[in-house]
Formats: C-alpha cells, sequence, structure tokens
C-alpha cells in the first residue's frame, strides 16, 4: 500500500522522525484555519499518489490568508497525471540551507536491506543515480544485524553531508531503518531531507509504500484504508478480500495464482482481446470468494465476457465448480462465463458443472481456447 | 536422476495436523513420497492417517531420519517453523505459506545464510517441487507430472509451474524434477540455483523456465546462462501486459519504473540464447520440438 504524503509524515513520526508542523487540509476554509494555526509562511501540497506535483502546480507557498484561499482554491480539483486533488497538505514553510536523499529498500538480488544516501538530493533519485552515480552512496544492510548508530555515522561522512547536518542525520537515519523495518515497509524515502540555516536536519517529504502481508500486527495501519482506492471497482474488491487490479478492456478475468492470472492477461491480449482487469483468487476458490469475484466484475460495466482461467493446486476445482454454480445463485451475471478447469480434483469439477452449461455458461479444454472464445465474445 | 530431492528423501510435514497440511501431506504420501512424520507442538504422540505427530522438528528428525521438510503454517509462524527445521537437522525446506512479510522472509533468509550454510530453503509461497514418481513435497497435483525426464523445469509462479507441467505432459514429454521457487522477494532458491543443478544432472537434457515481471533474476538467470548452460533453455515470463507501479498478486511482482519489465527479461533471455516464448502453450510446443530433436 502506498501511502500520501502526510500519511507517511505521520508514520515517519511514530518513530520519531522530525517533520515539518502541518496539518490536512479538504477545503479552503480547513487549509485557512491549520495555517492561521501553525503561523506564515506556509507550504500547501497537493495529496495525490503521484510524482511531479510541483511541476503540475501541486505545491505552492503562501505567506498570507489571500495567498492560502487562492492557492488551496487552485490546487483542489487539480487534475495531476489523471489523479485529482481532494487533500491538501499545509505545512509552515522551511528555510533550506542543504538538501539531502535518504530511503531504504530491499535488495533484492543480495537479498540484504539497501540504504542509499546522497548530498544531493531535492531531485529525482533515477537522476542522480543517472548523471552522477558516484553523488549516491550505498550501503548494503544485513537485516539479521541491522544498522547502528556508528554505521550511520561513517555513512553520512562517506555520503560527504555537511558538518553540521552529520550527527542529526546519522540518528535520523537509524530511526528511518527502524520505520523501514519495524514498520514493515517495502520502501521508505525522505526526498529532500533538509539542513535549514540554523542547523537542524528533517524530513521534507516523506514517501513510504507497507508491505501488505504484514498488515496483521499493524492495526495502526486501518486510518491509512480510507483513502486506499481512487478506482471503485478496486475498492469493492478490496473490501470482498479479492486481489484485483481495475483495467480498461472487455473481459473479465478471474484466475488463481497471479502468474496465471498475468499470463491469462497476455494471452486474451494476444488473441486480440483487452483486459478489464487483474484478479487473484490466490488458493481455496469457495462459494464466497467466487460469488465475491462475479460480483466485482459484473459491477464493470465495460465487461463483455467473463473468462475463468482455473489450475488447481491448492485450488481445488470441484470446489471452483461449485463456488461458480452458488455464484450464479446469489448473483445475476450479465456477461457469458467461459472456464478452462485443469489440475487437483477437474474430473470432478467439470463433471458437477457439465449439466449446467449453456451460451452462458461455457468450458473450453485449454487456456488458448478459452481465451479466443471470450475474446469472441466480448468483441 | 532428479535434482533436490529423490526416491528415498524422508520428509516430515510441519503443520500436518492443520486443514492444508493434511490434505497436501496425505496426497504427498500417496503419491510416494516417503513421508515419514508430521511436526505439530502438543500433538506428539498422535497420528494423522497414520503418520506418527512429533512435538518438534529435532523428535522427529530423530526418530524417523528425515532429512526434509514441508513448511505448511500460517505466515505469522511460517519463519520461525523455517529456523526450527534448520535447528532441527532438516537440509530442505519445502515452505509453501504465503503472505509472509517481506522484512521476516530477510532475516530468515539471512540467518540461514549465516548460521545454517547447509540448508536449503525453497519458497516461501511456493508450489514445491516434484520430481516425478519419485517425490513430492508441496502442493502440486501429481497427475499433472510425468516421469522419466528429460525436462527439468523452474518456475517463479505456482499455477504456471502446473501449467508448464501440463503443458509438456499431455503431449508426452516427461520431466526429472519441477521446481517452484515461488513469487516473493526473497526467495531461498532462485533460478540459478535450479538451473545449475540441472546442468550438472546428466538425465535433465533440457530446461523450460517460468519467469514473470518484477525483479532482476531472470536477467541474472540470463547472465549465467550466457556463460554456463550448454542445455537448450526455453523460457516463458509472464506479464508482459502488466501496468507499471502495481503488484500483481505476487508481493515481487511488481515493475518499477524501467525497471523488472517482462520485455527486458525477455530481450536479456533472448541475447543469452534461451528460446523465448509469448505464451506456456507455445513454450510447451516448443519444448516438445527439442526435445524430439535431441
Amino acid at each position: 500500500m502506498d501511502l500520501f504524503e502526510y500519511q507517511g509524515k505521520q508514520y515517519f513520526a511514530r518513530y520519531g522522525i522530525a517533520v515539518s508542523p502541518g496539518d490536512v487540509a479538504d477545503s479552503v476554509d480547513e487549509a485557512l484555519a491549520v495555517a492561521e494555526r501553525i503561523g506564515y509562511p506556509v507550504v500547501i501540497k497537493a495529496q495525490v499518489k503521484v510524482g511531479g506535483r510541483g511541476k503540475a502546480g501541486g505545491v505552492k507557498l503562501a505567506d498570507n490568508a489571500d495567498e492560502v484561499r487562492e492557492h488551496a482554491g487552485n490546487i483542489l480539483g487539480l487534475d495531476i497525471k489523471g489523479h485529482v486533488v481532494k487533500r491538501l497538505w499545509v505545512e509552515r514553510s522551511s528555510d533550506i540551507e542543504k538538501e539531502y536523499y535518504a530511503s531504504f529498500t530491499l535488495d533484492r538480488p543480495n537479498k540484504t536491506h539497501l540504504g542509499m544516501l546522497s548530498a544531493q538530493g531535492g531531485v529525482e533519485i533515477e537522476v542522480v543515480a543517472e548523471e552522477n552515480p558516484d553523488a549516491i552512496s550505498f550501503l548494503s544492510i544485513d537485516p539479521v544485524r541491522g544498522l547502528d548508530l556508528e554505521t550511520a555515522r561513517r555513512w553520512v561522512a562517506e555520503a560527504e553531508l555537511d558538518d553540521p547536518a552529520r550527527e542529526q542525520a546519522a540518528a535520523l537515519l537509524v530511526k528511518l531503518y527502524d520505520c523501514y523495518t519495524q514498520g514493515d515497509c517495502d520502501l521508505a524515502e525522505i526526498n529532500p531531507l533538509i539542513l535549514t540555516p540554523d542547523h537542524t536536519v528533517h524530513a521534507l517529504d516523506a514517501k513510504v509504500t507497507l508491505d501488505e502481508n504484514a498488515s496483521y500486527r499493524h492495526p495502526e495501519w486501518e486510518e491509512f484504508r480510507a483513502d486506499e482506492f481512487e478506482d471503485p471497482r478496486e475498492k469493492m474488491a478490496k473490501e470482498r478480500g479479492l486481489n484485483y487490479i481495475g483495467l480498461d478492456g472487455t473481459v473479465g478475468i478471474i484466475a488463481n495464482g497471479a502468474g496465471l492470472a498475468m499470463s491469462t492477461l497476455d494471452v486474451v491480449n494476444q488473441v486480440g482481446g483487452t483486459a478489464a482487469n487483474f484478479l487473484d483468487i490466490g488458493g481455496g476458490a469457495n462459494a464466497d470468494v467466487m460469488a465475491a469475484a462475479l460480483e466485482v466484475i459484473n459491477a464493470d460495466p465495460k465487461v463483455k465476457s467473463i473468462f475463468v482461467n482455473i489450475f488447481g493446486g491448492i485450488t481445488r476445482v470441484d470446489e471452483v465448480a461449485n463456488g461458480v454454480l452458488e455464484a450464479l445463485k446469489r448473483v445475476t451475471i450479465a456477461s457469458p462465463i467461459v472456464l478452462r478447469l485443469d489440475g487437483t480434483n477437474a474430473v470432478e469439477g467439470r463433471a458437477i458443472l457439465a449439466p449446467h452449461l449453456n451460451d452462458h455458461l461455457i468450458t473450453e479444454p485449454t487456456m488458448l481456447d478459452a481465451a479466443r472464445r471470450a475474446v469472441a465474445l466480448a468483441n | 536422476m532428479s535434482i533436490f530431492v529423490d526416491e528415498n528423501t524422508k520428509v516430515i510435514v510441519q503443520g500436518l495436523t492443520g486443514g492444508q497440511g493434511r490434505f497436501h501431506g496425505l496426497r504427498n504420501r500417496d503419491y510416494g513420497t516417503k513421508v515419514v512424520g508430521g511436526v505439530t507442538p502438543g500433538k506428539g504422540g498422535t497420528d494423522v492417517d497414520g503418520v506418527p505427530i512429533f512435538n518438534s522438528v529435532r523428535e522427529a528428525v530423530e526418530a524417523t531420519g528425515a532429512t526434509a521438510s514441508f513448511v505448511v503454517v500460517p505466515p505469522k509462524f511460517a519463519s520461525d517453523a523455517i529456523i526450527e527445521a534448520a535447528e532441527g537437522g532438516i537440509t530442505f525446506i519445502v515452505c509453501i505459506t504465503e503472505g509472509i512479510p517481506a522484512h521476516d522472509e530477510a532475516v530468515t533468509f539471512n540467518r540461514l545464510v549465516e548460521d545454517f550454510p547447509g540448508v536449503r530453503l525453497l519458497g516461501p509461497n511456493c508450489p514445491g517441487i516434484i520430481s516425478p514418481g519419485k517425490c513430492n513435497i508441496g502442493i502440486t497435483s501429481g497427475d499433472i507430472a510425468l516421469a522419466g525426464g528429460p525436462v527439468g523445469i523452474v518456475s517463479r509462479s505456482g499455477t504456471l509451474t502446473y501449467q508448464a507441467l501440463h503443458e509438456l505432459s499431455m503431449q508426452g514429454v516427461g520431466q526429472t524434477t519441477c521446481v517452484g521457487i515461488g513469487g516473493d522477494p526473497v526467495p531461498g532458491t532462485n533460478f540459478i540455483d535450479c538451473l545449475a543443478a540441472f546442468q550438472d544432472d546428466p538425465e535433465t537434457k533440457a530446461v523450460m523456465m517460468i519467469g514473470e515481471i518484477g525483479g532482476s533474476e531472470e536477467e541474472r538467470a540470463a547472465e549465467w546462462i550466457k556463460h554456463n548452460m550448454t542445455k537448450p533453455v526455453v523460457a516463458y515470463v509472464a506479464g508482459v501486459t502488466a501496468p507499471p507501479g502495481r503488484k500483481m498478486g505476487h508481493a515481487g511482482a511488481i515493475i518499477s519504473g524501467s525497471k523488472g519489465t517482462a520485455q527486458a527479461k525477455m530481450d536479456a533471455l533472448a541475447e543469452a540464447g534461451v528460446h523465448v516464448c509469448l505464451n506456456p502453450t507455445e513454450a510447451g510446443s516448443k519444448m516438445v520440438e527439442i526435445v524430439k530433436g535431441l
């Protein structure tokens, strides 16, 4: 789950990472109230989960109430790369002497954690990595041992952060690492991390991605979920516990397993169709799961046919078949359903469906055949 | 021959008394796998359909001589179960558990590397390993595999592993071993581990590799194949149509920026001399053609 900047800053604050004083605002009046409370000048920042906010006019400085009204009014409702701004973050403006970059993420090839630190922050780190790779100091961290203050001190020196910033930055990096590990982040990034003229160091932005697999031990993540989805289909799927991603095509997809679901999208595409969604029902597709999956896809007006692609492993095909029949009793599905069933208990599953097959419930022997049929029905 | 397991491999099941553990553990036994025990703390002395249950891995290993373990426990217990297996003397651990936090996986992997260098972990979040006719540890349906070789399969995706087995078996082409390495960000066993084992296995004559978007394991495998692999490799990479920035189910399957795309992986593999195919069926047909020409 990607967090908005304001959520990331709230998450940072839990781990003692210094951020600018500020608050969220959903209207011009709220923005004004926040500004009056924290004091001018303030920065008004669009809360969208996409980069390039500044260039799009989504970040503005305001010195007084009139400017807050003007900028907050302009930014709310602004469309930034397809994301409409509904919420603002208003914070005290900081004087900046230097901008740094800091992040932690998983180094997948080496199976360790990777810290990246640069004295050249404020711009996209990909650009720095491309144009001046020596400006980034990489630190490989053994997940068993973690990051201690001594190592962090050597690291800030190696990255050539300015002298007055080093001690505070080292302490902040240890906290950021704690946030990354204890807070179960896939990514914890600060860009820019700033040094002010009076020599304090704090985070001016926050980019945090949380690892959904760890949600069972983070009840505090609940508050982030309310605003998680912009796509109503994805919101509906999430409420039903489904792993769904909305796309723009006409063939609704239900598959078991992420790889097979991805492959189903690919094959539908190869035979001339377009997928309306990615939906992995995972292992154990009982009637409730199948009914929920069909319901979500049925709610998508673009869908013209539904391709159910099941290769049983831990999922048992007879359960899937019963699930489909049960689901059809509960929900009226507008589009024809094409099923391909193989794997664990496939013979039993096909036998269960056999008496119910008609021109709205069709089986095909292979994945490719089923894809062609579903695409033909959709086109 | 087979890789990592064979007909003599003795297996215990951590979680045999649970619903999934019972179903798949007993199915593995019925396939012919030497399932010699189960481990559930507090249930030692009982049995599941004749398979004795022990309180700890150590007890189970001492009593049965098992060298492999099938871990089928919920995510919050999986890391401890893996470490317990290693401490108890198991050298090959298959963990099918889906949904383990990435940080736990990173710690567990590195603990194994540092404290138990002789232990191999397969998974987590993988379908397991099957050497047709010899041994099946995990959740793969044994009837879709065909004994006799000559193809080795390695796959990052569970259901696509079955699809790959199915495509070959339907056309009468058998497998030496099929390894599902799983789609999580920190897999215990990677493509290169399996490719190297297949390269060294005299009965494996060709390898089918199933990749997916995210990470750079396919690119690394391509580099390895280029310099070390003399046997033909057929590859399929899932997710050509996947949008960037969205996790496609697997925690590891995400295109970040321009990195991790299916196209980049396919290009790297093709450049290494791998036969790259556009869907599992095409990959199956290509492999049948290669096997006929051997």
